[in-house]
């Protein structure tokens, strides 16, 4: 007895050991914190790397311009080797190769055919730079200043009006037709609806989600165009109206998953003490708990509106691509997304027309951004107020 | 006796202290000692200046109203409060002689001496045998032969062998209320701490089931110091040799049980154990 | 507030005014649930469209037949290259994923403060990571593993002129889409974990049991079902995207399986887009088109409807314990 008390005390003299005791599970708490942040990581890299293809035209280093300063063949040698190479746009290895007197001879066909090349009014504008990305222009051949996208032809038209249009066209269309079903369904899955029908109903709206937009895409350009096209009687087969129908599908999971989330955390109280001073069922979640979750119905129209814009396969494959700026949604347009996923693989790596395509990217990511941002910020808030006052 | 002499030096027993007029097991050595001992969650304050001494070998109920602090204090004595955000301790906490709460102190080597039953029985959704094998691996116990030795004692120790030894590897989830919390007693005891903490083990069982965790525990007491918080002043009487009784975050009274409920020097214990109030 | 009174309080007529009120309650009610029905009726019409047309089309052939001889006709072309393209992009996917997505909601749950900065910081990202657009990813994709990481190991370990990195992959497309289901991962596994009643934790931590061993040995298990919930989800999300993979690994065409991860693959979503849009001849395409659409509809939708079950159980049993 005497012997086992004091190894018993004794033993307690071990405890002091701290926590350097376990380094490796000390390493892997590192780890896991570590790790924990590629969320955040991967947002910045997203930012950082589209940024960076874009940057360049956002500096305003980039020069679309077809017309290049002419260097007369006198003034040859006061060029650097260099400049010279860029100026002929030669290879290294072959302008080592060349004498002085073939270079001169390349310098003097260059200022020829220079000569010979069409002249057009536009032709030393660099397309890239702010005003002409943003603001009409008129360019040869137009009588009015426009808004055009035309970067596969003999001047790069970049104007990104017509795409963001496009793009608020078919979002306009998607929240338009998905808010109203979806915020209505939410009504009913939440408040109205039997509680066996509940179980299901969630679940099954929210398959819709589950449907690939490349599916949707196709249902719309095989299906829905013709369907749409016979009972509205519209010009053009594939327009703003059917891709934006075909996108307010895409919408109507994020919306109603949303909206009723913040229907339902309204607090069962609210309701029935609405009911017990005798309104009806409806009533009650017209004049109370609609009223309660505004705030989160909102943020469904935000969030739904970031998840429109964003949306790539289907206005690709179902708003009929042109880049024209009109204000009827029946006519054919081309939005920012279907842009990029259209022309990207076309471009050359590095030069103006794929860099502007990221500035695209950029643009989307930092709207989608702050969609989100808003979207989650009023969420938040209306989920710690009805949960401070429940 | 020897074991006095061995421990009671460290102690400095204070003579004005609760407790230590009590002549009943004055023999038991002092095991956990506690001197101003304060907890704050954030800034509300849960224990206020709380100092006593636990003895070894016997059973100490804690007593109060809903909300005094009991659980915290119980689980101050194996640092469970660590885990939560934001919570801060004043004072001194010994076991031993050593300062548990001193941030050198290894909590994980602290929790295998000073074992807790939970007031919802909160058994692995594992089989019988892996709930308390599962404790042994963690003390590092491999051998097969002598975690399957162990596991049959502790669950002698908590007087539930004979109710499952045949189905020791079907789920524990499909035991009784009361045979999920003896399994976790058997648990506890299966890594053989020196104390063992118990927060109303016994409140959410039928008057049989806690019946039978009332004679587990007088059982338990001849090899552990044992602290139960209860809210049933029955059990207390019957199963505990010292009441310590608190309200409002202080300790009000600390005696032998026999004295804390036949003649207490306060009011409001009086008012308490009488069921006056609380 | 006002709080329930018991009914004999009413003014006599408040009855009649609530009768009064039954036929805008009838409309109400069947008007929102007209919506609900409306919206089921065209997930039906697709899914109804899609098998009714595709089945007929749907044979042992077209399973198991390339494209060699001819794109666009239900006679000789099939969908095997493409099948195997998506599931070894989305199995790769799941490789990237899942470790990090499961240790983030690990982090979250088990260790972050709930209300700190860090916290709601991670959150946040998580959140917006969520509403990136698919179509970003793709430019990341090409931006950041392409352009970025896979020149530069070009640069460092592969000397000739071809890039061997530096060009679209299966690998390339599979971590573009693990950026972006990562946030599928980690909010179904956390949901799963924050299920798991804190006495168990407890429990095992009281045993003398260390953080990381609690979570090993007691958490993870536990939330199993929900992570692979997450799992799931994140594949049948990954499965059906094509806009991420344009840029970064999809071929139109490849006249053999790809063999390794470096080399591009022909993919099921962008070969859906490829029929619907590039045939010179839709009416001939037709059966072909709705045959492929159901095959990647199989893929994506049945994982889905087991993932929405297996969710549906977790939350209906964390009900229960809670
Ligand atoms: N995690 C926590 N965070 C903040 N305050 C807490 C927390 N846990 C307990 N408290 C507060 O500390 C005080 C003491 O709580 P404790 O749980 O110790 O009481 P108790 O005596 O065990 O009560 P009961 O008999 O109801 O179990 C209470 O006022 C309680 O509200
Ligand atoms: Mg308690």
């Amino acid at each position: 007895m005497n012997e086992k008390q004091t190894d018993a005390a004794r033993s307690w003299e071990s405890l002091r050991k701290g926590h350097q005791s376990r380094p490796l599970e000390w390493l892997v708490e590192r780890g896991i914190f570590l790790v924990s942040l590629s969320a955040i990581v991967m947002i910045f890299l997203i930012f950082a790397f589209v940024g960076r293809e874009a940057w360049p035209v956002v500096a305003g280093k980039m020069n679309s311009s077809s017309v290049q300063t002419v260097i007369p063949v006198a003034e040859m040698d006061k060029q650097s080797p260099a400049e010279l190479r860029a100026y002929l746009g030669l290879t290294k290895a072959k302008f080592d190769s060349m004498d002085l007197e073939t270079r001169k001879l390349m310098m003097e066909i260059k200022v020829e055919a220079d000569k010979e090349k069409p002249v057009d009014k536009d032709a030393p504008v660099n397309t890239t730079a702010w005003h002409y990305l943003f603001r009409p222009h008129a360019w040869t051949g137009y009588e009015k200043p426009s808004y055009i996208w035309q970067p596969i032809s003999l001047i790069h038209k970049y104007n990104l009006v017509p795409l963001i249009i496009g793009s608020l066209k078919a979002t306009l269309v998607a929240l338009l037709f998905s808010v109203p079903l979806a915020l209505a369904a939410a009504i009913y899955v939440s408040q109205l609806a039997p509680a066996w029908a509940k179980e299901w109903l969630k679940p099954a709206i929210e398959l819709l989600a589950g449907i690939p937009s490349v599916v949707l895409g196709f249902f719309a350009l095989i299906v829905m165009a013709t369907v749409l096209q016979n009972v509205f009687g519209y010009e053009s087969r594939l327009n703003a109206f059917v891709a934006g129908i075909a996108l307010g599908l895409a919408i109507i999971p994020v919306v109603f998953s949303i909206a009723e989330d913040a229907l339902t955390s309204v607090p069962r109280s609210y309701t029935q003490a609405a009911l017990a001073l005798g309104s009806s069922r409806w009533q009650a979640a017209w004049k109370i708990v609609l009223p309660a979750a505004i705030p989160g119905v909102f943020a469904a129209v935000v969030l739904g509106f970031g998840r429109a814009i964003g949306e790539t396969m289907i206005v690709l494959m179902a708003s009929g691509n042109a880049s024209i700026v009109s204000g009827s949604f029946f006519d054919s347009t081309r939005t920012m997304t279907a842009t990029i996923a259209a022309e990207l693989a076309e471009t050359v790596t590095g030069g103006h027309h794929y860099r502007i395509l990221f500035l695209i990217g950029a643009l989307l990511f930092i709207v989608t951004f702050a969609a989100n941002f808003a979207g989650d910020m009023v969420m938040h808030r209306l989920k710690r107020k009805l949960e401070g006052k429940a | 006796m020897t074991v006095s002499e061995i421990t009671l030096p460290k102690f400095k027993v204070d003579s004005a202290r609760p407790g230590a007029s009590a002549e009943e097991h004055s023999s038991r050595a002092p095991l956990i000692d506690l001197k101003n001992l304060s907890f704050y969650y954030g800034r509300s304050q849960a224990l206020k200046d709380i100092s006593f001494f636990i003895r070894e070998k016997v059973v100490t109920a804690f007593i109060g109203p809903s909300g005094c602090g009991k659980s915290t204090l119980l689980r101050c004595l194996n640092r469970m409060n660590d885990l939560i955000d934001g919570v801060r301790v004043e004072g001194e906490m010994r076991i031993h002689g050593h300062d548990i709460n001193s941030p050198e102190v290894d909590v994980i080597e602290l929790r295998k001496r000073v074992g807790m039953v939970f007031q919802r029985s909160n058994p692995f959704p594992k089989s019988i045998h892996e709930n308390i094998a599962y404790a042994l691996r963690l003390q590092g116990v491999k051998d097969r032969s002598e975690i399957d030795g162990i596991v049959e004692n502790s669950l002698r120790g908590a007087a539930l062998w004979d109710e499952v030894k045949d189905r020791l590897h079907t789920s524990a989830l499909g035991l009784s209320g009361g045979q999920q919390q003896r399994l976790c007693i058997a648990r506890a005891i299966a890594i053989k701490p020196e104390i063992i903490l118990m927060d109303e083990p016994a409140s959410a069982l039928d008057p049989l089931a806690t019946a039978k965790i009332e004679e587990l525990v007088l059982d338990l007491k001849r090899d552990y110091t044992i602290v139960i918080v209860t809210h049933n002043m029955q059990q207390a009487a019957r199963i505990s040799d010292y009441t310590a009784f608190f309200y409002l975050g202080e300790l009000i009274e600390y005696d032998t049980t026999t004295k804390i409920f036949t003649n207490p020097a306060k009011k409001q214990t009086e008012d308490y154990v009488t069921g006056r109030f609380g | 507030m006002n709080t329930a009174q018991p009914p004999a309080i009413h003014p006599p007529g408040r009855h009649f005014r609530t009768d009064g009120f039954y036929a805008g309650s009838f409309f109400f009610t069947g008007l929102t649930g007209l919506a609900t029905f409306l919206i089921l009726a065209i997930l039906a019409i697709i899914l109804g469209n899609v098998v009714w047309e595709g089945w007929g089309s749907f044979s042992w052939r077209f399973l198991t037949g390339g494209t060699e001889r001819d794109m666009f006709s239900v006679e000789n072309a099939g969908v095997l290259p493409m099948i195997l393209g998506t599931a070894a992009r989305v199995i790769l996917m799941t490789i990237f994923v899942i470790p990090i997505g499961v240790i983030t909601a690990i982090y979250l749950t088990e260790y972050a403060r709930s209300g700190s900065l860090w916290t709601r910081f991670i959150r946040g990202a998580v959140n917006n990571l969520a509403g990136v657009p698919s179509i970003v990813f793709g430019l990341f994709g090409l931006g950041f593993f392409i352009a970025f990481a896979g020149q530069n190991l070009d640069r460092m370990f592969h000397a000739g002129a071809e890039p061997h990195w530096g060009k679209p992959a299966i690998l390339w497309a599979s971590l573009t889409l693990a950026v972006m289901t990562l946030p599928v991962v980690i909010v179904a596994t956390e949901e799963s974990l924050k299920a798991i009643p804190s006495g168990l934790r407890e429990a095992s931590l009281a045993l003398g049991a260390t953080k990381l061993e609690t979570i090993f040995k007691i958490v993870l298990p536990q939330a199993l079902p929900g992570i692979m919930t997450g799992g799931i989800l994140a594949v049948s999300r990954a499965a059906g995207e094509v806009a991420p993979i344009l840029f970064t690994g999809a071929a139109y065409y490849m006249a053999s399986l790809p063999k390794s991860f470096t080399d591009q693959f022909m993919d099921l979503g962008y070969h859906v887009f490829i029929l619907s849009t590039q045939s010179p001849d839709i009416e001939r395409t037709r059966p072909l088109l709705y045959a492929t659409v159901l095959a990647l509809l199989l893929l994506t939708f049945t994982l889905n409807i087991v993932a929405i079950f297996v969710r549906a159980r977790m939350r209906r049993k964390m009900r229960a314990a809670h």
